[in-house]
C-alpha cells in the first residue's frame, strides 16, 4: 500500500494544465450499403460472410462447408444449430475442450467498417472455445449490425466477470518475413452468418 | 556515445554492413507503413479521431491520480486484485510472489513491452520458472535468446530461413524447410501444448478503463486468449499511462491502433476482461517506473500518450535501416529515443541524434505526439547536462566560433575551397571525420555566394 501511495503522490506533485475530454460523437462513417461493407471487410481479413434468411438456412450453408462437414467434435451455443456433439455444461476442466473440431457461437453485434464480430461469455461456460476451436462460426442477426465501432460501444454492456471479445477474421500471424499465415493460435477459419 | 552509454552509430554501422539485409529490412518496414496509409486513407475522420485520441490521453494525463483510483476501485468490484509497483524490482517482485503463492511452475506469456522494459523473463527463470512467450515472433526471438527488435513485430529482424533453421533445431521441423506456412503450424502445435500445461498466464495491456475496472488486450495471433482462458491464474501486467477514462473511448482508439501498427481495421481479437473467470484470479499490475517523472516535464509529457502501434518505427528512415536491435532499449525507434532519456539521459545520449529531423514520426502517430519536436529538444538537454561525445562538443564549439565570426568564416571558407579539399584522401576521410564515413564531399564551387551576390548586386 506504500507504493500506491507514493505513485500517487508523485502524480499529484506534477501540476499538468486541465484537458478537457472531448467526448467520442461523431460524425462519423456510415455506408449505403452496410451488409456489403462488412463482407468486404471480412474477406479482406482472411473471413467468409454468408447473407441468409433464417437459422435452418445457416444449417444448409453450414454443411457445405468442407470443415464442419469433417469436422468430428462440433459445438454450438445456438440452439437450431445441428450436428453439435460437446456438451460444455458436462466439462468442468476447460482443457478436455482442446479437441473441438468446429465451433458456432452467436455474435451480438457486427461492426461493417472493421468486420469485428463482437462475442461474449454469456451463456458459455468455458470462453477457451473461442480460441481452441480449430474452425470458428458467428451467427449474428442482420438488424445487430452497425456502421462503426462507436455505434458498437452503444450497443455493448459490461458487467463483473464477464468476458467479450470482438473477433475479426481468423487468427493471424506475420511474424515470418511478413508472410501472412492464416490460422495462428487461434481459429484456422472463421465463417460469419449474417441472419435477415 | 559516453563511454558506458549505448552508442548507436556504431551498432547502427554493424547492422548497414550487411548491405542486402539493411535494403530487405527496410522494405519490410515500408511496406507496412504502405498498408497503414491505406488504411488511414480509408477513413474520411482519420485525422478527427487522431485530435480525439490525443485530447483524451492529454485529458488522462491530467487526471491519473483521478483515474487510477477510480481504475482499482471498480477493477476490485470487478473481482481483479490490483497491485501498485514503483519500479521494475517492484513489478517483478510482485508477479514473482503471485506465481509462488499460485504454486505455478509453467508461465505463458503473451507480448507486453513492460515486462520486456522490466526484464520480468530472466528475473522469473532465476527464480526457476519456465517462461514461454506465445506470441510467435516474440517466440523466435526468444528461443534465439535476443531481445524483441520491433514492439510490434518482434521478429522482423529475421530471415525465414534463419526461423526454420532455429525451429529445425528447437523443435524438429524438416531441416531446409523455410514455408512460413509449415513453420508457423509447427509453432501452433507446439505451443498449444505450452497453453494446455501452463500453469498461469501472463499479458500485458493494450487499455484500461477506469469507468468499469476493465482491461483490453488486443492481439492478432489469440495467444493472450488461450493464455488467460486455460489456466486459473491471470496476472496482467500495465505501465499507469494505459489508462483511458471510459469504455466508450474504445470507439476512438480501437479504429486507430491497428490500422496504424499493421494497416488491419482491427486487431484480430480485441479483449475486454472484467474481471476474472469463475473459480479462477486476475491480477493487474500498475507500474510507475519513471512515468511519474516524465508527468511532470511539460516537454516530455505527451509521449505518455504513446499506445505503442509501432507506426513511428515503420516510418522512421534511420530506424528501417539501423534495426531495433541498434537502440539497446525495449522500446526503440522514435518513441524509444524519447522515453529512454527520461529514464538515463547519460545512457541513452546518442538516440536523440539517430534521427533526421524528417517529421514523419509525427505525421503518422495515431496520438498526434510531437515526436520530433521532442527529440530535439532532448538533444538540447543532453547537450546542456554534458553528454555529448566530445567529438561532437569540439566540433560545435568551432562551428559557433566561425559562424558568429564574418571574417573567420570567410577564411575558413577560402581554406576549405583552395586546401583542405586538396589534401589527400587519408587525410580527410580520417576517423574524425564522421560526416564523410559513407559520403564524399561535393566538389567545390567555383565562386563563394558572396561573390555571385556581389556579382548580381555590383557593389
Ligand atoms: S509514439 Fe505514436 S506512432 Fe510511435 S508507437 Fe507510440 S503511438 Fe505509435
Amino acid at each position: 500500500m506504500a507504493s500506491k501511495q507514493q505513485i500517487l503522490e508523485a502524480i499529484r506533485r506534477q501540476s499538468v494544465a486541465p484537458v478537457e475530454h472531448p467526448g467520442v460523437e461523431g460524425p462519423w462513417i456510415t455506408y449505403d450499403d452496410a451488409p456489403a461493407q462488412f463482407a468486404a471487410a471480412l474477406e479482406s481479413v482472411g473471413g467468409l460472410c454468408h447473407f441468409v434468411a433464417d437459422l435452418p438456412a445457416v444449417n444448409a450453408a453450414l454443411a457445405e462447408i468442407p470443415e464442419f462437414s469433417a469436422a468430428q467434435r462440433i459445438y454450438s451455443s445456438v440452439p437450431e444449430i445441428g450436428g453439435a456433439n460437446v456438451d460444455m455444461a458436462s466439462i468442468d476442466n476447460p482443457h478436455a475442450l482442446d479437441d473441438v473440431d468446429f465451433a458456432v457461437f452467436s455474435g451480438e453485434v457486427a461492426v461493417a467498417e472493421n468486420a469485428a464480430v463482437w462475442v461474449t461469455d454469456e451463456h458459455v461456460r468455458h470462453k477457451v472455445v473461442y480460441f481452441l476451436s480449430q474452425h470458428l462460426a458467428l451467427v449474428v442477426r442482420r438488424s445487430q449490425l452497425v456502421d462503426n465501432m462507436r455505434q458498437a460501444f452503444e450497443k455493448i454492456e459490461f458487467r463483473a466477470g464477464r468476458f467479450g471479445v470482438f473477433i475479426s477474421g481468423p487468427s493471424k500471424t506475420a511474424d515470418i518475413e511478413q508472410s501472412l499465415v492464416v490460422g495462428a493460435h487461434g481459429a484456422r477459419s472463421l465463417h460469419v452468418f449474417v441472419v435477415e | 556515445m559516453s563511454h558506458s552509454g549505448v552508442d548507436h552509430p556504431r551498432l547502427a554501422a554493424e547492422f548497414v554492413k550487411n548491405d542486402s539485409r539493411a535494403h530487405w529490412h527496410d522494405q519490410a518496414l515500408w511496406f507496412v507503413r504502405a498498408k497503414r496509409d491505406k488504411a488511414a486513407q480509408s477513413l474520411p475522420e482519420w485525422e478527427t479521431l487522431r485530435e480525439r485520441a490525443s485530447q483524451i490521453k492529454r485529458n488522462v494525463s491530467a487526471n491519473l491520480a483521478d483515474y487510477l483510483e477510480e481504475f482499482e476501485a471498480n477493477a476490485t468490484k470487478m473481482g481483479a486484485t490490483v497491485h501498485w509497483a514503483r519500479d521494475a524490482a517492484e513489478h517483478n517482485q510482485i508477479v514473482l510472489g503471485l506465481l509462488e503463492r499460485h504454486n505455478a511452475k509453467r508461465v505463458v506469456k503473451s507480448k507486453s513491452m513492460l515486462t520486456e522494459e522490466c526484464h520480468l523473463n530472466p528475473f522469473l527463470e532465476r527464480h526457476g520458472l519456465n517462461v514461454v512467450d506465445t506470441d510467435l515472433g516474440e517466440w523466435i526471438v526468444q528461443l534465439r535468446n535476443e531481445p524483441p527488435s520491433h514492439i510490434v513485430l518482434p521478429a522482423i529482424h529475421i530471415k525465414k530461413e534463419e526461423v526454420g533453421e532455429l525451429f529445425h533445431r528447437k523443435i524438429g521441423t524438416d531441416s531446409g524447410a523455410s514455408d512460413p506456412t509449415y513453420l508457423a503450424r509447427a509453432a501452433r502445435k507446439r505451443l498449444r501444448e505450452e497453453f494446455l500445461a501452463a500453469d498461469a498466464g501472463i499479458t500485458g495491456v493494450n487499455f484500461a478503463i477506469a469507468e468499469t475496472g476493465g482491461i483490453v488486450v488486443c492481439t492478432n495471433e489469440g495467444n493472450a486468449d488461450l493464455g488467460t482462458s486455460l489456466p486459473k491464474l491471470h496476472i496482467a501486467c500495465m505501465g499507469i499511462e494505459k489508462l483511458i477514462p471510459r469504455a466508450d473511448d474504445l470507439s476512438v482508439f480501437l479504429r486507430l491502433l491497428a490500422r496504424s501498427a499493421t494497416g488491419q481495421p482491427i486487431t484480430t481479437y480485441s479483449s475486454h476482461f472484467h474481471g476474472p473467470r469463475e473459480g479462477c484470479e486476475m491480477h493487474i499490475v500498475l507500474v510507475d517506473n519513471g512515468r511519474s517523472n516524465i508527468l511532470g516535464s511539460d516537454e516530455f509529457r505527451r509521449s505518455l500518450n504513446c499506445i505503442r502501434c509501432g507506426a513511428c518505427m515503420n516510418t522512421c528512415p534511420v530506424f528501417r535501416r539501423s534495426g531495433g536491435h541498434s537502440y539497446k532499449t525495449a522500446v526503440p525507434g522514435p518513441i524509444g529515443s524519447i522515453l529512454a532519456p527520461s529514464r538515463d539521459a547519460q545512457q541513452y545520449a546518442s538516440l536523440p541524434f539517430a534521427c533526421s529531423l524528417c517529421g514523419s514520426c509525427s505525421d503518422v502517430c495515431p496520438v498526434k505526439i510531437d515526436l520530433h519536436h521532442q527529440l530535439l529538444t532532448w538533444r538540447r538537454e543532453i547537450t546542456v547536462r554534458g553528454h555529448l561525445p566530445w567529438t561532437k562538443r569540439v566540433s560545435m564549439k568551432m562551428a559557433r566560433i566561425v559562424l558568429v565570426r564574418p571574417a573567420i568564416y570567410r577564411m575558413a571558407g577560402f581554406l576549405l575551397r583552395k586546401v583542405v579539399l586538396r589534401m589527400p584522401r587519408a587525410l580527410l576521410y580520417n576517423p574524425w571525420n564522421a560526416w564523410g564515413k559513407s559520403r564524399d564531399l561535393p566538389p567545390p564551387p567555383k565562386q563563394t555566394f558572396r561573390q555571385i551576390y556581389q556579382q548580381r548586386h555590383g557593389k
